[in-house]
C-alpha cells in the first residue's frame, strides 16, 4: 500500500472527529526547530463540508480491538485497514507544515493490541516529531481510556492540547452502544490530565524550564442523535466538564449514519445539523455570556427550539428583565440582549464614555437592530416607530436565512424566508407553540405605546 | 477647526510621504478636498499641490501620535494605510486631527463616522492579513520556499512576524502580486523590497509529490453528508482559491456552488 492510500484510508477514518482548533497555546519558534503557535488558532483550508481544516487529521491506525456500534473503525466492520509508522506521520507533518498546509498534528488512533500499547505508538510518533525535528507547532493528541497513567503522562508533555471523547452524553447509551467503554472509563483519564496541568502549574513557576504538561488544555466530545439524550442532558453536561474539569472546548458532533445496526438510526438519515449548531450556541453562551446551563432549558422545554436561538428563546421567556437601557447597562446585562454579541457589546462600553449612544451608533457598533431593537432603550426611548405584533417579532427573531444552511445543502436555495410567515413553526418546537404564543400577546401589551 | 481649502495634495506615495501631509495640512490650518498618491488616477478638477517628502516633518509627526493620542492610535494610522480604501489619506488626516483635538478619547469614539470608517478600514486589513496566515501556500523548491499572494491590501507587514518566527531557519520569499513587493527572508535577514515581476518556476517532482497528497487529506476529510459549499465559500472566500493547490480544477469536490443550469447538466452527465 502506497503513501496516498494510506493517507486516504486514515484521514477517512479521523474525520468523523470534530475538534480541529489549534488554539489556545502560543508559543513561539526555538532555535534549530521550525513552528511556533498562536494562541487564537488559524485555519488553513476549509473542507466542502464547511469545517476548518488547521491540523493534520489522521489516525495512526484504523484497526480496532473494540467494537463500538457507532464508529466506522469498529473491530466487526468489514472496512480497509491500515497503519502509519511514526516516521511516516512525522515526515507528512513536517513537509506539510513547511508549505503552511496546517498548523500542525491532531492524531488520534484505534486500539492495537490494547490501550498501553497504542500509547506507545502515540509517544513514539510524538517524539520523533519534538524531538528529532524539532517540530515547534501544534499537536493535539488523543489520550487513549485505559491506558497507563505514566503513559498519558508522558504524552502530555508531547502535546498542546489532549483530548479524550466521552462519545455519548449517559452511562445508559455508553452501555448500549459502545459496550467496551464506561463512564468511569473516560472519566478517569480526563482527571489524570486536569491534575498533570494543575501541577504542571507550580512546576512552570518554581522551575524556569519546566515543560509544559498540554498548555492547551483538553477538549472533548460527543455524539449527538445517536441516542435519545434531551438537550438539557447535554447541555448540562458541558456546564459540568467546563466547571469539574477545566475543559476549554466541549464539541458537538451530529450523528452521521456510517454503519447498519439495529441500535442506531437507519442509514439514509440525514445528521440533525441544526441541532448541532444550536447546542455549539448554547455552548458559547455557557463559556462568554455568563449563562448557566439551567436558564436556557428545563424539564419542561428540554430541548432548543428550531426556529428560536438560544438566547432569543430565553429572552423571550424573560420579558420582565427588558428594556435595558443601552447608555447604562452593565456589561453581563447587554450581553444578554440578543442581537448584541461579545463585540459589539464590548464597543458599546467603550464607545459610551466617550458620549451618549443613540439607535444610529449601535448600528455603526455592530448591533443587529432588527432583533436588538425590541429589547433595548437609547437615552430612555424605544426605537422610534417600533410596532410590536406577534408576527414581526417573531419573523425579526428567527434564524432566517441562516437556517437555510441547514436544510438541503446540495440544492440551490431559494429565498423561502424572505416573507416567513408563522406556518412553518412547527408543533414539535421545544417551547410548547402555547407558551411562545402567550409570551408574544404579553409582549404585544408591553409594547403597544 | 480648519477651513478647508479648495485644492489636492498629492504625495509619493510613501507612509512618511502621508505624515507629510498631515503636517502641511496643520502648517496652513487647511483641510485639502482630497489626498493622492502619485501613483493613482489624479482627478483633474482640482487644483494640486506637491507635498514633498521630508523624513524630519514625517518623524515630528508620527513621534506625536502616540504622545498627544495612544499608542494604540498609531498602530490603527500604520494598519489604517495598508488599507486598499478609497481616499484613505484623508480619512487618516480627519482622524489625526480629531486625535490631536481629544486626545487618547478619541479611540472611545467608535460611533463617530471618521473613526468607525477607519476602523472598519483597519478591521479589513488585519482580517485579510489573519487569513493570509492559513490561507498562503508555500512551494518548496530545494533549499527556499516560495509563496504568490494577491492580497486586496497591503498586508506583507501584517504577516511578516508570524513567518519571519515560524519558519527562522528557512530562506523563503512571499511576493506580493498586487502590490508588486516581496517579504524576503534568510535566517537572520528580512526586509520588504519592491519586485516588479515574478513568476514561479516549475515544482519539481517532490513538491508534485505533496500537493497531490494534500489534495488527497483535502478530498478525504470532508464529510459527504455535510457538504455545504455555502458555508465553505463565506470562509473561505474565493479569492483565495487561485493560490490553494487543494482548490485546483482538476480533483474532485472542487466545483463551487453548482447553478440550476450546471447541476442538471451534471446529473445527465452520471459525474460525481
Amino acid at each position: 500500500m502506497n503513501l496516498m492510500e494510506k493517507l486516504e484510508i486514515l484521514t477517512e477514518s479521523a474525520k468523523y472527529d470534530v475538534a480541529c482548533t489549534s488554539s489556545g497555546s502560543s508559543r513561539s519558534g526555538q532555535p534549530g526547530g521550525m513552528g511556533n503557535t498562536v494562541s487564537m488558532g488559524i485555519c488553513h483550508s476549509f473542507a466542502s463540508d464547511g469545517r476548518c481544516i488547521s491540523l493534520l487529521k489522521v489516525l495512526m491506525t484504523n484497526g480496532c480491538v473494540y467494537d463500538c456500534a457507532y464508529c466506522v473503525n469498529r473491530k466487526s466492520n468489514p472496512t480497509r485497514r491500515a497503519a502509519f509508522t511514526p516516521q511516516e506521520i512525522a515526515d507528512i507533518t513536517m513537509q506539510f507544515y513547511r508549505r503552511n498546509y496546517i498548523e500542525g498534528l491532531f492524531l488520534s488512533s484505534g486500539i492495537m493490541r490494547n490501550p498501553d500499547y497504542t500509547t506507545e505508538q502515540l509517544i513514539a510518533a510524538l517524539e520523533l516529531l519534538r524531538n528529532d525535528y524539532k517540530f515547534g507547532g501544534y499537536i493535539h493528541v488523543k489520550a487513549i481510556p485505559g491506558a497507563d497513567d505514566a503513559l498519558l503522562s508522558r504524552l502530555g508533555l508531547l502535546a498542546d492540547r489532549m483530548s479524550v471523547n466521552i462519545e455519548l452524553p449517559s452511562q445508559g447509551s455508553l452501555e448500549k452502544l459502545a459496550p467496551d467503554k464506561s463512564k468511569q472509563s473516560i472519566l478517569q483519564p480526563m482527571g489524570l490530565i486536569k491534575e498533570r496541568i494543575n501541577e504542571n502549574r507550580y512546576d512552570v513557576v518554581k522551575y524556569n524550564h519546566a515543560p509544559r504538561f498540554a498548555p492547551a488544555g483538553q477538549s472533548t466530545q460527543m455524539i449527538v442523535g445517536a441516542t435519545p439524550d434531551t438537550d438539557q442532558r447535554i447541555i448540562t453536561l458541558t456546564e459540568g466538564l467546563y466547571k469539574k474539569y477545566g475543559l476549554k472546548r466541549v464539541f458537538f458532533s451530529a450523528y452521521t449514519p456510517v454503519v447498519e445496526h439495529s441500535l442506531l438510526p437507519a442509514l439514509d438519515t440525514k445528521p440533525p445539523l441544526l441541532r448541532e449548531h444550536r447546542l455549539y450556541q448554547a455552548d458559547w453562551l455557557l463559556r462568554f455570556y455568563g449563562f448557566q446551563a439551567s436558564e436556557l432549558l428545563d424539564e419542561k422545554a428540554p430541548n432548543f427550539n428550531p426556529l428560536l436561538d438560544p438566547k432569543c428563546s430565553w429572552a423571550v421567556n424573560h420579558r420582565e428583565q427588558f428594556p435595558v437601557e443601552i447608555n447604562r447597562a452593565p456589561y453581563e446585562m447587554l450581553l444578554r440582549v440578543p442581537g448584541i454579541g461579545v463585540r459589539s457589546a464590548q464597543r458599546i462600553v467603550k464607545a459610551r464614555r466617550a458620549g451618549s449612544l443613540d439607535f444610529q451608533a449601535l448600528k455603526k457598533l455592530g448591533v443587529v437592530l432588527k432583533r436588538a431593537q425590541f429589547f433595548i432603550t437609547c437615552r430612555g426611548r424605544m426605537l422610534e416607530g417600533l410596532k410590536v405584533g406577534e408576527h414581526t417579532l417573531l419573523r425579526s427573531l428567527m434564524s432566517g436565512p441562516e437556517l437555510a444552511q441547514f436544510q438541503g445543502p446540495q440544492v440551490e436555495q431559494l429565498s423561502l424566508f424572505d416573507d416567513a410567515e408563522l406556518s412553518p413553526l412547527p408543533a414539535a418546537a421545544a417551547l410548547p407553540a402555547a407558551a411562545l404564543e402567550t409570551a408574544i400577546t404579553a409582549e404585544g401589551a408591553a409594547f403597544d405605546v | 477647526m480648519f477651513k478647508t481649502a479648495d485644492l489636492a495634495y498629492t504625495y509619493d506615495g510613501s507612509f512618511e510621504g502621508m505624515l507629510c501631509c498631515v503636517f502641511e495640512s496643520y502648517t496652513w490650518k487647511e483641510t485639502p478636498l482630497a489626498i493622492h498618491s502619485d501613483t493613482a488616477e489624479v482627478g483633474l478638477l482640482l487644483e494640486s499641490k506637491w507635498i514633498e517628502t521630508d523624513p524630519a516633518k514625517a518623524e515630528r509627526v508620527l513621534s506625536s501620535i502616540p504622545k498627544r493620542i495612544s499608542p494604540q492610535a498609531e498602530e490603527l494610522v500604520r494598519l489604517g494605510f495598508y488599507s486598499n480604501t478609497p481616499d484613505k489619506e484623508l480619512l487618516l488626516l480627519q482622524f489625526l486631527q480629531l486625535g490631536f483635538a481629544h486626545g487618547r478619547k478619541v479611540m472611545n469614539m467608535l460611533a463617530d463616522d471618521t473613526v468607525n470608517a477607519l476602523n472598519k478600514a483597519v478591521q479589513l486589513v488585519r482580517r485579510e492579513g489573519h487569513h493570509y496566515l492559513g490561507f498562503l501556500r508555500f512551494s518548496v523548491y530545494g533549499p527556499v520556499m516560495a509563496a504568490v499572494i494577491e492580497p486586496q491590501h497591503y498586508i506583507l507587514p501584517v504577516i511578516q512576524d508570524h513567518f519571519c518566527d515560524r519558519f527562522h531557519g528557512e530562506s523563503f520569499m512571499i511576493y506580493d502580486k498586487t502590490h508588486r513587493a516581496a517579504l524576503i527572508h534568510e535566517p537572520g535577514r528580512e526586509a520588504i523590497v519592491t519586485l516588479e515581476e515574478w513568476t514561479p518556476p516549475e515544482p519539481d517532482e517532490d513538491e508534485e509529490h505533496y500537493r497531490r497528497l494534500w489534495s488527497s487529506f483535502y478530498d478525504a476529510i470532508g464529510i459527504k453528508q455535510r457538504r455545504n459549499d455555502r458555508l465553505r465559500s463565506s470562509l473561505m472566500p474565493k479569492k483565495y482559491w487561485k493560490h490553494l493547490p487543494e482548490m485546483k480544477e482538476g480533483t474532485s469536490a472542487k466545483t463551487g456552488r453548482l447553478t440550476p443550469g450546471k447541476a442538471v447538466a451534471k446529473l445527465e452527465g452520471g459525474e460525481d
